[in-house]
């Protein structure tokens, strides 16, 4: 007795896959059976449940700083809403759990653990990273090759890999010690801001906290403005949120650290320096 | 705050600040000890302890199935790929391989 694979019936079977209304979860869709003819209840009951429980697990391993953070009981039971409530809509699951952070930010009971959303933005930003296409930074002494007098007007192409993650908590501080293997030695206060670039200019992601103004000198660097309208972002940024001064050598040696470009934007024109995403066939 | 002047957010960023700003940064740079370089082998590694591959249809770190997998990769230090002791015959190779790929 084949099972009618029609729009209705895929769409039946979708649906009961992940409902919460225990009445529908307690049997199989109209219609199907099992290959003998008989009851599929239970064999769907398993099947129901392997997807929710394989769409937990793909988020516990994008999301280990917030599973460490909740506790293993608390995450499943969590992450099973945010299945039910946002399942996958490409196959691709390294996308899964875009809606994540702010599934947390919505999510009442956690109203006391505001900072949650940004460390998932974070955890996000270092899977995007760590699954972008591959490129060569711009070499740290790129720069040292431009005329003093053409650095105001310099633009950069960004590298594939490049994040940033602006946050009104500690972000970088509570994302590092709940990712590292060890135990806390002493609690991370959640209050100060912190802001992230993070990249992968070869295959290790890197999570760098920047300097104050420094998020505002990368976020208008990364939208196409260039090296002197970035300073000047990055002072504006400095003197508005009064959190301190805007230092531009550090910042600018954090951006040549850190591999956060592929190339300069005029060089990208000509031609001369394209460089594409390593060869990987 | 060294190389610039401080005297307000206001104060527009000059050319002369800019360069200076650069020239110390790039004086601040420590050269990595040059971490060894490395190249993607493919062929070599034992299941599920592949590296990432990023891209369409590509597979990604600890994704593969097989043994030695000719489409899953490990990076080593560079010149070595070819050296890889393997069982029976097989090679390492710097391109994909379509020996050991499991079907579906």
């Amino acid at each position: 007795m084949p099972w009618p694979v029609d729009d209705d019936a895929e769409a039946a079977f979708a649906a009961a896959l992940l409902t919460t209304d225990p009445e529908q979860a307690d049997r199989a869709p109209g219609g199907l059976f099992t290959a003998d003819g008989g009851d599929a209840t239970r064999r769907f009951r398993v099947h129901r449940n392997n997807v929710v429980v394989s769409l937990v697990e793909v988020l516990m391993v994008a999301f280990p700083a917030i599973l460490r953070l909740l506790g293993e009981a608390y995450f499943r039971a969590l992450v099973g809403e945010f299945v039910r409530a946002h399942p996958p809509r490409s196959p691709v699951l390294l996308d899964y759990g875009d809606g994540f952070p702010d599934f947390l930010d919505a999510f009442p009971p956690l109203d006391h653990y505001p900072w949650l959303g940004d460390v998932a933005r974070l955890e996000r930003a270092w899977s995007q990273a760590y699954h972008a296409a591959d490129s060569t930074a711009l070499p740290p002494d790129a720069l040292g090759r431009v005329a003093p007098d053409a650095l105001m007007t310099l633009r950069f192409d960004p590298h594939p890999a490049t994040r940033l993650v602006r946050s009104r908590y500690r972000v970088v501080s509570i994302f590092r010690a709940n990712r590292s293997p060890e135990p806390l030695s002493e609690p991370v206060r959640a209050d100060g801001g912190e802001d992230a670039l993070v990249t992968r200019p070869g295959l290790t992601v890197a999570v760098r906290l920047l300097p104050t103004g420094g998020a505002a000198f990368f976020a208008a660097l990364l939208a196409g403005a260039s090296l002197g309208e970035a300073a000047q972002a990055g002072h504006g940024d400095a003197g508005r949120t009064g959190a301190g001064d805007f230092d531009l050598t550090a910042t600018i040696a954090v951006m040549l650290e850190a591999g956060a470009f592929q190339g300069l934007a005029d060089e990208l024109q000509e031609n001369t320096k394209r460089t594409g995403p390593a060869p990987s066939k | 705050m060294k190389n610039e002047n401080a005297t307000g957010a206001a104060r527009a960023v000059s050319t002369a600040a800019l360069a200076a700003a650069v020239a110390a940064a790039m004086g601040t740079l420590v050269v990595p000890a040059s971490a060894q370089e490395q190249e993607k082998c493919y062929g070599i590694a034992p299941a599920g302890q592949n590296d990432c591959k990023a891209g369409p249809g590509t597979t990604c770190a600890g994704t593969s199935r097989v043994d030695y997998q000719g489409n899953a990769w490990k990076l080593v230090p560079k010149g070595t790929c070819r050296q890889v002791e393997l069982p029976d015959g097989r090679e390492g190779s710097l391109v994909a391989l379509e020996r050991d790929v499991p079907e579906g």
